[in-house]
């Protein structure tokens, strides 16, 4: 073993891993180099650093029984355990722990889909359970009913909500942890709880009211070292009868303004899908004037990047809508959607997209020649989960040797307005430039509105890919790039909605209210329930009391 | 001893034919979506692990996993353990040494049948 829990004595580690061994069979745990490697975090900002965050053994339990065997062991050798789900969250740190020499606790084996219920439309699963196990067993039943995925869509719906992951179909389901409904856990003294109705024997509502009576902890789950989640209930989308998309193109700069207002109005009238936004101008940007004026210092100029546009006989800006319902319905939709922002924006171009009835064929989600060139995958529009985006990160034709290999970025929660996107173009792109890093933000930047209520605008990094350096050096860079992003962003009320254990601290950092009041009631909560502070020290900026100093 | 021979084989043919439909089935459940022989989601001609290792062997080698005839558990096991750049490791709980070793009985039979 290269790495001991903190504070703990290579006896003492021996010892409990014998222990784990007693609770949970000794093949399922794992303490050798060979055994922990695909523990690492495989896009780690600082690899083969001293302060990687690496974990001293794995314990991988098959049952709730075996989890509370596991968290008596750690209380008594005062060991941090790290569980994960199916570790899938890859660039958000994937396995690896927040403190080093955790032992991470692996929860694939618990991989039972317990319940999917057609006729009230929700699941109730184990963490082990992925997306596309979940996705097989609907389709092998021919239920009628719809995932929500990440992308790529190989990870746990306990995982991912509980990281606060986002999908792209309809609003509601799109966040994640609002479509949780009901969980179970494991707590750091070994007692088991259900929030919600599952708190009431005999109840048949666990996955239906998720509130059940008086506070509801469920929240606090996400993102919080509070419990180890062996159960969550989650909502599924009825699978529509019909999937129509379309395309809306808007002349000036400043037309981005009320086209954010339409969508926002359709959007929470849950006429629309997730809306995604683009730019017609990136078709300019190996212009090297035009990319002057989308990459000036102190933002774009609307008159300028006008005429570009008006020269180059293109709009400004572009969102894909994609509406599911009746084919009747959809039609209607798309109609009112053309009406509403017409009414708005002189100029306005709409191009209907394709009318497809659901299920769609397996062609027909394979199929991108459709009427406009679309950024919106199709899979993921209609809740299949796939690899496909791995394409981002795989060798092109163009770089067969120098492809991308990982990559690190942020998303900060930017208000729904074009002068927050305005801003934050002209914010990130000058903070990069003067950190000499480029993270393609520009004058073209957009959010992504995968939480319906929210833009979230993105600086990414491929490590590795064309010129980008894969060295360690390279990623500390980066990391270091990032860390100070984060300050810029907090400046201007801009906070991250999730990040990798490596930059949990920065982000929560950022959330500073009255003296960071609500970090420290985070933190007396942890006291109280985890007194040992076993239980994903650091995670989400909560750190036990023996940490804090 | 005619009889034993014949038990003897038939029981190593039954004991590898399991081990190869375990095999498919796992190399569809964890490795088929990136490198499996079907299209691309994203209009793609091939799955990214797919494609990526066309562009890696040209024609030396064949782009498709299943279609390979060097791939035996100790090779796959480097890949799968230690993860190839972009493609990150698994781990015990989601491939284990046993079922690596069905992969490569699949991948014996798979590779020959021009699957």
């Amino acid at each position: 073993m290269a790495v001991l829990p903190p504070n703990t004595s290579e006896a003492d580690f021996n010892n409990a891993l014998q222990a784990f061994a007693a609770a949970v069979g000794d093949e399922w745990v794992f303490s050798s180099d060979e055994d922990l490697k695909p523990f690492r975090d495989h896009y780690s900002p600082v690899p083969l650093e001293e302060d990687e965050l690496l974990a001293s053994a794995a314990v991988a339990p098959a049952n709730v029984e075996e989890v509370q065997a596991v968290v008596k062991v750690a209380n008594q050798y005062l060991i941090p355990l790290y569980p994960i789900s199916t570790g899938k969250n890859f660039a958000y740190g994937g396995p690896a722990p927040n403190v080093r020499g955790s032992v991470v606790l692996d929860l694939k084996r618990m991989d039972r889909i317990i319940e999917v219920n057609e006729e009230r439309n929700f699941a109730l699963v184990e963490p082990g359970v992925s997306y596309m196990d979940l996705y097989t067993y609907i389709q092998e039943r021919g239920l009628k009913v719809w995932l929500d995925c990440p992308d790529p869509g190989w990870g746990s719906p306990v995982g991912n909500t509980l990281d606060r992951g986002i999908g792209y179909t309809l609003g509601f389901y799109r966040d994640h942890n609002a479509a949780q409904y009901g969980l179970e856990a494991v707590l750091a003294n070994g007692d088991v709880i259900r929030t919600g109705m599952g708190a009431l024997p005999g109840s048949d509502t666990w996955q239906e009211y998720k509130y059940g009576f008086g506070p509801d902890p469920a929240g606090m789950f996400s993102q919080g070292n509070y419990g180890i989640v062996t159960k969550m209930g989650i909502r599924l989308m009825p699978q529509p009868a019909h999937y129509r998309n379309g395309l809306v193109t808007v002349p000036l700069r400043e037309d981005l303004g009320p086209l954010v207002n339409s969508i926002n109005y359709l959007n929470d009238l849950n006429m629309i899908g997730d809306p995604w936004y683009g730019s017609p101008l990136r078709a300019l940007l190996d212009n090297a004037d035009f990319r002057a004026a989308a990459t000036r210092r102190g933002g774009g100029i609307a008159e300028e990047l006008n005429r570009f546009a008006r020269e180059a006989n293109l709009h400004s800006w572009q969102v894909e809508l994609q509406f599911y319902g009746s084919e009747r319905t959809t039609e209607a939709n798309w109609e009112y959607a053309q009406e509403v922002i017409s009414d708005r924006i002189p100029g306005a171009r709409f191009t209907a997209g394709e009318s497809l009835a659901i299920p769609l064929t397996p062609e027909q989600l394979h199929e991108t020649t459709g009427p406009y060139s679309s950024n919106m995958r199709r899979n993921i529009t209609q809740g299949v989960p796939g690899l496909g985006i791995w394409k981002n990160l795989g060798r092109t034709q163009s770089l067969p040797d120098t492809w991308a290999q990982g990559h690190l970025g942020l998303f900060a929660v930017l208000p729904r307005s074009a002068e927050s996107i305005f801003e934050a173009q002209q914010v990130f792109a000058d903070t990069m430039a003067d950190l000499n890093l480029d993270g393609g933000i520009n004058a073209l930047s957009l959010g992504v509105n995968w939480y319906q209520y929210a833009f979230l605008f993105s600086a990414g990094f491929s490590t590795g890919g064309g010129n980008a350096d894969n060295s360690p050096a390279g990623k500390k860079k980066i990391a270091d790039g990032l860390k100070a992003l984060l300050v810029v962003a907090g400046e201007h009320g801009w906070g991250e909605y999730r990040a990798a254990p490596y930059f949990q601290d920065a982000v929560s950092e950022q959330y500073s209210f009255n003296d960071y009041s609500l970090r420290r009631f985070n933190e007396t909560i942890k006291d109280a329930v985890d007194p040992n502070g076993i239980l994903a020290p650091g995670r989400g900026g909560i750190w036990p009391g023996k940490s804090r100093g | 001893m005619g009889l034993t021979l014949l038990a003897t084989t038939y029981t190593a043919y039954a004991q590898d034919s399991a081990a190869v439909a375990r095999g498919k089935a796992k190399f569809d459940h964890s490795c088929a979506p990136c490198h499996g022989k079907g299209a691309g989601d994203d209009g793609r001609e091939s799955l990214p692990g797919t494609y990526s290792l066309k562009i890696k062997y040209g024609e030396t080698l064949p782009a498709a996993l299943e279609d390979r005839t060097d791939l035996t558990s100790e090779v796959i096991s480097v890949f799968v353990r230690m993860g190839a750049w972009s493609m990150p490791p698994f781990r015990k709980t989601e491939l284990s040494d046993a079922e690596i070793d069905d992969i490569a009985a699949y991948f014996a039979v798979s590779s020959r049948a021009g699957n």
